[in-house]
């Protein structure tokens, strides 16, 4: 909906370009942009940002998902909101409210979002738990709050949320600027692994516990967005459609918007959509490898970002030949007790904000 | 797994629904998850709307299904009601 975030957490997946306010999709061309995705079989969307709670007619538009037959969720840090606002959501047809905590307690949230701000969260979920809809809390984990999860876990518990996610940082936009302080160290990783299986075993019934991995320490790449135009896609602010919340960084690849063609056009027949779909594309590596309908050759963004080369095979697979430098990142983030430099900025954009330690993610101007 | 209850009304959890009987395919969503459901899961997941208790939709869907074995039946309920409850897609009320 938005790039503009109350938080400015140092994980963020959203590009280093952030959408101009004035560039914002007006809500007219946002209802009909649900109306085109519920046509073309879209079964649900997620409401994100920057933060949608934002935008002033998230309400309208919720309202619009749901009259357009839309499962709505909305992904966001909980503010700004008070009880009022959340009844209204909640009548507008609101299903499932994902609320984002950046620690377990204030002191640690605060380190990594630049506010303070878990205390109002902890209220927005007690206020959602009371109206009946769907509660994930979402945690993003790494090197910096992986000590927490025990306490994550109770506070899920405590909140009584339905489901939970622990969302190992993944390595894009903000977070990958600030890699060299978020990226786990193996035994920090399989540690929480642990916990979080018996986390989930212990709560099967009661909560659903999901958790993402940090596929750097995996042995082949993630099935990045289910594939390149396969499940899902990601309208910007300002309308512009992409596979996933990274592709911008990926040259030569033109984006089509929402404001000039149809989204089913987009989706079928776009070249942007088109280029890594098939396995036309893939190198030779991919093209004969029995795993490729299963990770579809891995992160097409990852690849570029890593290795330079978005038609690549994502790095992360130990059968690619620049796995290497994957492995050299992670012997970085595992020397003990060798504070590592952030890792360069790749176009250091002229509204960073940077505290000596972390790269916070700024706003748009 | 433990096996529900056969006296508890099972209920769509919050946030779980069935989406409109107008679309094309029968759907059960929840957050970040759609199931499709046709026959039989359509069946059950339709009685589960917190008045009938576990015993009563067995017992319904025994008589939909008379040709199969009414143990059979019975087991294959209660499994997948058990499967939908660890999804946390149903409350057994």
């Amino acid at each position: 909906m938005t790039h503009r975030c109350p938080l400015h957490c140092v994980y963020c997946s959203n590009p280093l370009e952030l959408t101009k306010r004035e560039n914002e999709l007006p809500t007219d061309a946002w209802a009909r942009v649900l109306r085109e995705a519920a046509a073309m079989g879209v079964l649900q969307v997620d409401f994100t940002g920057g933060e949608p709670l934002a935008r002033p007619d998230l309400t309208e538009l919720i309202r619009a998902a749901r009259d357009a037959g839309l499962y709505a969720s909305l992904i966001t840090s909980g503010l700004p909101l008070d009880e009022k606002r959340l009844d209204e959501l909640v009548t507008a047809g609101l299903d499932h409210f994902q609320l984002s905590f950046q620690g377990a307690d204030e002191e640690s949230a605060s380190q990594f979002s630049g506010t303070r701000t878990h205390a109002q969260k902890l209220c927005v979920a007690r206020w959602v738990k009371q109206r009946r809809i769907a509660l994930t809390l979402n945690f993003v984990i790494h090197s910096g709050n992986l000590h927490e999860l025990e306490d994550m876990v109770r506070l899920a518990e405590d909140l009584g949320a339905g489901r939970v996610e622990f969302a190992h940082v993944q390595y894009y936009g903000w977070a990958f600027q600030n890699r060299s302080k978020l990226l786990p160290s193996r035994a920090q990783l399989d540690r929480s692994l642990e916990m979080i299986k018996n986390a989930e075993e212990r709560l099967r019934g009661r909560m659903r516990v999901e958790y993402v991995v940090p596929d750097y320490y995996a042995k082949y790449p993630k099935a990045c967005m289910g594939g390149w135009g396969r499940k899902v896609l990601l309208v910007k602010p300002d309308g512009d459609v992409l596979p996933c919340h990274a592709a911008n960084i990926l040259p030569g690849v033109t984006f089509e918007n929402v404001l000039r063609k149809s989204l089913r056009e987009i989706w079928e027949r776009s070249d942007a959509f088109q280029k890594y779909r098939g396995e036309d594309w893939m190198p030779e590596l991919c093209r004969n490898c029995d795993r490729r309908a299963l990770d579809f050759g891995g992160c097409r963004c990852q690849a570029f970002l890593l290795a330079g080369n978005a038609a690549a095979t994502d790095p992360v697979c130990s059968k690619s030949s620049e796995r290497p430098l994957v492995d050299s990142i992670l012997a970085e983030a595992n020397r003990a007790g060798i504070p590592t430099a952030a890792a360069p900025a790749a176009i250091p954009p002229s509204h960073l904000h940077q505290s000596g330690v972390w790269l916070y993610r700024s706003n748009p101007r | 797994m433990t096996m529900p209850d056969m006296e508890s009304r099972p209920r769509l959890a919050p946030g779980c629904r069935l989406n409109e009987k107008s679309q094309p395919q029968r759907v059960l969503l929840m957050p970040e998850r759609a199931l499709r459901l046709h026959g039989p899961s359509l069946e059950i997941v339709e009685r589960c709307d917190g008045t009938r208790t576990v015993r009563e939709i067995i017992s319904d869907l025994q008589k939909t299904y008379s040709k199969a074995q009414p143990e059979k039946v019975a087991s294959d309920i209660l499994e997948y009601l058990g499967r939908l409850r660890d999804q946390r897609a149903l409350d057994f009320e």
